[in-house]
């Protein structure tokens, strides 16, 4: 063995020695001092209660599949609107002045909203002019509120994609012959779209949360459910479990999210 | 062929080509040498209207391509430049980036365009990289890569500026042979290179830049050999 190379080994097993000792401190903690606080009894019994988990997570995991319906149809209906903004945002020939001017205005002002503030505007709002059936369903306009608001933050998200294309891509492209549209399409979009898409899927993630915020217009999902659930048995274990339901789709999502974005630090060196 | 009359292009408060004449005849190769920011590649990217100009006039095959209302697409089609950092698509094959601008402006097909673009990349020793994309490759074939991806549109006149400069030493001599292949074939070429040595074997007319000006010009014989200005001179004498 090298010098250095006994040098890292002692200082891995040194990282290792720390890093054990200090979680099974903090979890010793945890086990330990948590239930001697005076209120655990009461906080177990309405927060981690066996058997009302056990009764309301089947009716949680059928309220979930509506969660997973509305993130279906309102993602590709992001990307596609999301990318659409971002385009009209990147025209340069006056005459695209107005579709410009529109698609800036759009992403200032859905950027600038709380999510929650668009579902109750469109969600209660649109329905309320009285609209016919299907016409009148808070599914619709309270998915048609996410993608309003995700498609903005997805525009802006690719614009840096694009404007993070060095300006000798677009000469080359231009040197050509191609058109401003070919060369977008051809060779600026596909090189934009993989440099973001790490962050886009974060915004994934944080879709597949912000479609429970549906559940304040109406739709019974899966947050809604558990709310129904906690009447019922007076408990908040129904919450907890959602929350379960929630980690088990959104960590795999983050991880792949974070694996992506090491990817691409690898491919750039 | 092509003839620039008191060209100027300024960027900001800096003159950058400062009342360009230069005339370039067909099969005719032109080198423009001279010290960085002497103008040489700004020169070469006013001519495929990557840059506009300011003042004067660019005149090629009898048409005023410095009309600020000509659309360009249709003349940057009949000029072909390569650059000092190759600019290859990096997420598209050697093969994907020959073929982009025909495929989509003269719509050929794939088929129809692979055997004559197949040939362009074994005349130039590359047939087994074809499939390559541009980080599996080396400088030099990246760049000679670019050269094919310019020639398939074929051209009638090919810009290069400093094609050499980002390279290798022993990559240099690689892209400098295809160059003596387009001049031996009759190929019409404006080059900005540093490559004194090369520019003195193969140009028919050398330019030299300075300040944004041609201060000299003429056979190798004169302007490397024999040069008139003080400042030919020094440059040469710097870079020899």
């Amino acid at each position: 063995m090298t010098r250095r190379a006994a040098h890292q080994a002692q200082a891995r097993r040194k990282a290792l020695r720390i890093g054990a000792g200090s979680t099974i401190a903090v979890f010793a903690a945890v086990v330990v001092f948590v239930p001697m606080a005076p209120g655990w009894p009461a906080v177990q019994r309405s927060f981690f209660n066996a058997e009302v988990l056990q009764r309301t997570f089947p009716g949680l995991l059928d309220a979930f599949v509506l969660d997973v319906m509305i993130f279906a149809w309102s993602a590709p209906a992001i990307a596609i609107l999301g990318l659409l903004v971002a385009i009209a945002r990147d025209l340069r020939s006056p005459a695209f002045f107005p579709i410009r001017l529109l698609a800036t205005v759009y992403t200032d002002v859905f950027r600038g909203l709380p999510v929650i503030l668009v579902i109750y505007l469109i969600g209660f709002g649109i329905p309320g002019l009285g609209l016919p059936r299907p016409w009148n369903s808070p599914y619709i306009w309270g998915s048609l509120a996410l993608v309003l608001v995700y498609s903005a933050y997805v525009a802006e998200v690719i614009r840096s994609g694009i404007d993070s294309i060095h300006r000798s891509q677009r000469a080359a492209a231009l040197s050509l012959g191609l058109g401003h549209g070919d060369t977008m399409r051809f060779v600026i979009l596909p090189q934009a779209l993989r440099n973001v898409l790490p962050a886009n899927m974060n915004l994934v993630v944080a879709l597949q949360k912000d479609v429970a915020l549906l559940s304040f217009v109406g739709p019974v999902e899966i947050f809604r459910q558990a709310g129904v659930y906690k009447s019922l048995y007076a408990n908040f274990t129904p919450y907890v479990g959602a929350a379960l339901i929630f980690l088990i789709i959104t960590i795999p999502a983050t991880r792949y999210a974070d694996y992506l974005l090491q990817k691409q630090r690898q491919r750039q060196g | 062929m092509l003839r620039l009359e008191a060209v100027n292009k300024s960027f900001g408060a800096n003159k950058v080509l400062d009342g360009i004449d230069l005339e370039v005849a067909k099969g005719e190769m032109v080198c423009l040498i001279g010290a960085s920011g002497s103008g040489k590649s700004t020169l070469l990217r006013c001519v495929n209207l990557l840059e506009p100009i300011d003042d004067g006039t660019i005149w090629f095959d009898g048409q005023d391509i410095a009309d600020p209302d000509l659309d360009p697409q249709p003349i940057r089609q009949r000029i072909g430049i390569v650059f000092q950092s190759f600019n290859l698509f990096p997420h598209m094959t050697a093969m994907e980036n020959v073929m982009l601008a025909p495929r989509r402006i003269k719509r050929l097909s794939r088929a129809s365009l692979h055997a004559s673009i197949s040939t362009l990349f074994d005349r130039f020793g590359l047939s087994d990289r074809m499939g390559h994309y541009p980080d599996q490759l080396s400088g030099g074939q990246q760049q000679r890569v670019a050269i094919i991806r310019a020639l398939a549109m074929q051209p009638e006149i090919m810009l290069f500026d400093e094609i050499t400069s980002a390279l290798d030493p022993e990559l240099v001599a690689e892209v400098l042979d295809v160059l003596r292949a387009l001049h031996s074939e009759g190929m019409t070429m404006i080059m900005a290179t540093h490559e004194i040595g090369f520019a003195r074997e193969l140009s028919d007319r050398i330019c030299f830049l300075d300040g944004g000006r041609i201060l000299e010009q003429g056979p190798p014989s004169k302007v490397i050999d024999d040069p008139q200005e003080a400042r030919t001179r020094a440059f040469l004498s710097r870079v020899f």
